[in-house]
């Protein structure tokens, strides 16, 4: 089995997960990527997306995140996630809602964000296929 | 002098007053161990925040395409104040102390010859500046349905202050808020989020050269508008629990000064009865003896 690291993620509210994985999938805003023990230090932005790790115990863990940055360094791997829910605790109301409320910023956004959000109306509209609602 | 059972009725009044005022001190305590939790909750975030910020910004610092939310529009002709307060009063000082600190800061600008601008989060601040600030308050932002503060709350608020800079509506801006040390000391403060003000790294930041995806410049535009919300965030969280704290020592005295005045009137109360009761026995007495 891979070697653990130390894994956290964290959103505003609270620390969501802290401890050991050996694998973790992050969909980085720039493509995916997975870590793994010993990656080189690296930092990225994240977009929505789900972040699946495997944790020491060999559990998986499936979360749902909304934006943030990910923060590879030799001590473990960070990910600050806006919002950060287990996707068993996500329903197609709550996705549609995402969705809506990216739609509404998009609506309002200045001319030279607009690329960037409608890049994240697009992704979330992935989302909501992947997780087959 | 009060007839008897006039007291009795006071009495009765101040004793139900107590009652209430008993349980709004229970309820604020454990609405504070909630918004205590929740602030602390919150602090892993800040923190990490802060170190990745602090690591990026040192590179771009300086230069002179440095994100306009970090180095300033290079004016600081127009400020925004906003004044973060909570949504009911019967919590002693704590609205007022915020509402007087935000008050002098726009009166000072002001006499500095500054264009000032507030934004009320909470009605009381409001309820507060509007006698003397009701021209330049732009709006109130309610909070009066939020039972718990979520971040979601603080990024709309947040949203909005950025979208506010893009378009050129100010050049600094300020928070005020009540920051927590202890259930009978909140401190009210004032804190300026944008620009951002770095607060000076003492010790050594670990010098890892990092690989940046995409570059330091596009996190940093992406990380500055999610740091203020944050910081948004954070004041909001300070507020909760500040409010709480005061509210609760805030009931703590009114239910000792109703114990104090129930007391007294209990005493009073006593007296009167006792000198009914001497008086009616006189009158038996000397009625008595005239026969």
């Amino acid at each position: 089995m891979a070697e653990a690291f130390t894994f956290e993620l964290v959103s505003p509210e609270k620390l969501v997960f802290s401890g050991d994985a050996t694998e973790v999938m992050v969909p980085g805003t720039e493509g995916y990527f997975t870590v793994m023990k010993d990656h080189a230090p690296f930092m990225t932005t994240v977009k929505p997306g789900v972040v699946e790790a495997k944790l020491d115990t060999g559990e998986e863990m499936k979360v749902f995140v909304r934006g943030g940055l990910a923060d590879v360094s030799a001590k473990g791997f960070t990910l600050l996630a806006e919002l950060a829910k287990p996707v068993s605790d996500i329903d197609s109301d709550f996705i549609n809602e995402e969705i809506k409320t990216a739609e509404d910023d998009l609506n309002y956004a200045i001319e030279d964000k607009k690329l960037s959000m409608e890049e994240k109306l697009n992704q979330l509209k992935d989302v909501k296929v992947q997780l087959g609602f | 002098m009060p007839s008897l059972k006039d007291l009795k009725n006071r009495i009765a009044s101040v004793k139900a007053t107590q009652k209430i005022t008993k349980a709004m001190q229970m309820v604020a305590a454990a609405k504070l161990r909630k918004a205590q939790e929740a602030a602390e909750a919150a602090r892993p975030y800040a923190e990490r925040m802060n170190a990745v910020m602090a690591n990026i910004s040192a590179g771009v610092q300086g230069q002179d395409n440095a994100p306009k939310l970090m180095a300033g529009t290079g004016r600081d002709d127009r400020h925004l104040l906003v004044v973060m307060t909570a949504e009911r009063g019967l919590c002693g000082g704590f609205n007022s102390s915020i509402a007087r600190l935000a008050r002098e800061k726009a009166n000072s600008l002001k006499a500095a010859g500054k264009d000032v601008k507030i934004l009320c989060v909470g009605k009381k601040g409001f309820d507060a500046l509007k006698s003397q600030f009701s021209d330049i308050i732009i709006d109130v932002v309610d909070m009066r349905e939020v039972k718990q503060v979520a971040f979601d709350n603080a990024d709309s608020v947040g949203k909005r202050l950025i979208e506010m800079f893009d378009e050129g509506a100010f050049d600094v801006c300020t928070v005020f808020y009540s920051e927590f040390k202890s259930v009978i000391s909140q401190i009210p403060t004032a804190q300026q989020i944008i620009p951002v003000e770095m607060k000076e790294q003492v010790e050594e930041l670990d010098v890892v050269q990092y690989e940046y995806e995409p570059d330091e410049e596009q996190i940093l535009q992406d990380l500055l508008p999610r740091n203020i919300s944050m910081q948004v965030f954070r004041g909001l969280l300070e507020n909760a629990a500040s409010e709480q704290g005061a509210r609760m020592s805030a009931m703590d005295n009114a239910t000792r000064n109703a114990g104090e005045m129930i007391d007294k009137l209990t005493i009073s109360y006593n007296r009167q009865r006792q000198a009914q009761i001497t008086k009616e026995l006189i009158e038996i007495i000397s009625g008595a003896e005239a026969l």
